[in-house]
């Protein structure tokens, strides 16, 4: 019996999970057909992109710029419309 | 916590409570309200969540997005589940069980959630007056099932039980519910509506929800890309013009002082936020001028400036 996966007696009841937060394991980016890429030449880091990103896939890293995490962006594309100096494009996975 | 106001969005903590990993669909507007109502609430928080597209999004098991103790609930038991955690905290802090310190107990639901099925379980914990705070998402139709009419959805929109036809061709033929008004009229210390495109009003009004004792009810305005059969980047500016047009009025009534918090300066017409979205393509000049006249009737009433001069 391969015991990778959980059965019904190991299972907690009421469908409780323990791990606050853990859907960060699944990876949404792959709903995505095309990315948001930010040119840190025209970033002001006014923050419009982190406020309005549905999934909280923007973060701000350890030079303080505002960057896309790819594992959870979605590809909406409202981070590029609300963007005040047009500093993000969305491009084609394929390409880059 | 101090119960100050933020002044600008930098101000605003930049811990996710409701974490990436979620999987609403692609700029969803309710994910954008519940990660500012979170941000506002804090650690110290308890969430009721009614059935609805946001119990469904975020917690596909054995995966969960919340960061924070959420109880997910049947649709019309909300307020009645959160009442009870209200109450019991409240007698777990007298006999000293919990930390004694102010832990928030908030309500998630749709409008459908809100408007239809759990309206009296709300209606009477407002009246019992347990200190909680409600936000209403409101995406005005279920959209979890597949988008069908709720009673609040605005007149004129197509949905999948009011598609336009021979014998009603608006689609929706009624007009949407007040919710804010009705729950207003309960006396309840603080009632609010805000919406998306405007985020540090958002934000700030549900830090004032939660710090406020007694019930609060915060209705949010959230534009739902598959549903409103709009682009899924167009959600922020659907949102800003129904503020610009006025089908959203964004105010706050504290103790039953009525103020407007995003006051347009100029109003635009209603056309301009109809022929955006999909849902609203089928209607006539009839139509949207009948809608025109009932948003300019609710805009006087609130005290917003009338229709700029056509062009």
């Amino acid at each position: 019996m391969a015991d990778s996966k959980p059965t019904v007696k190991n299972l907690p009841i009421a469908g409780i999970i323990f791990t606050p937060g853990s859907a960060k394991e699944y990876n949404t980016g792959s709903f995505r057909s095309q990315k948001p890429i930010l040119e840190a030449k025209l970033c002001t880091k006014c923050g419009m992109c982190w406020v309005y990103c549905p999934d909280g896939a923007v973060f701000v890293n350890s030079e303080g710029m505002y960057e896309v995490d790819l594992k959870y962006c979605k590809g909406c594309g409202i981070c590029v419309e609300e963007c005040a100096r047009k500093a993000i494009k969305m491009v084609d996975e394929e390409e880059m | 916590m101090a119960s100050q106001t933020f002044r600008s969005i930098k101000e605003v903590p930049l811990e996710e409570y409701f974490t990436p990993g979620h999987r609403a669909c692609q700029g969803c507007a309710e994910a954008i309200a519940v990660r500012h109502v979170l941000k506002a609430a804090g650690r110290d928080v308890i969430v009721v969540n009614a059935t609805g597209c946001l119990e469904v999004v975020s917690t596909p098991y054995p995966y969960t997005a919340w960061a924070v103790p959420w109880y997910h609930v049947a649709f019309e038991n909300t307020a009645a589940v959160a009442s009870g955690i209200e109450s019991a905290l409240k007698v777990l802090r007298r006999k000293r069980l919990v930390a004694d310190k102010k832990i928030h107990v908030v309500c998630f639901a749709g409008d459908g959630g809100t408007a239809d099925i759990g309206f009296q379980a709300l209606s009477g914990a407002l009246e019992r007056g347990h200190d909680f705070l409600y936000v209403c998402l409101d995406n005005e139709a279920y959209m979890n099932t597949g988008i069908q009419r709720s009673s609040s959805t605005p007149y004129g929109a197509w949905t999948t039980t009011s598609p336009p036809g021979k014998v009603k061709p608006a689609g929706q033929m009624t007009y949407k519910k007040d919710l804010p008004s009705i729950f207003a009229a309960h006396g309840i210390p603080y009632v609010a509506t805000a919406t998306v495109s405007y985020p540090l009003d958002l934000i700030n009004k549900a830090k004032k929800g939660l710090d406020v004792e007694g019930p609060a009810y915060l209705h949010i305005y959230t534009p739902c890309p598959p549903g409103w059969r709009i682009p899924s980047e167009k959600v922020i500016q659907v949102s800003r013009l129904g503020v610009q047009t006025g089908m959203f009025l964004i105010y706050e009534a504290e103790k039953g002082h009525l103020r407007l918090t995003v006051k347009p300066s100029r109003r635009k017409p209603v056309a301009e936020y109809l022929k955006m979205q999909g849902r609203f393509r089928h209607l006539s000049d009839e139509d949207v001028e009948k809608i025109q006249r009932f948003v300019d009737e609710r805009c006087a009433k609130f005290g917003l400036p009338p229709l700029e001069a056509s062009t």
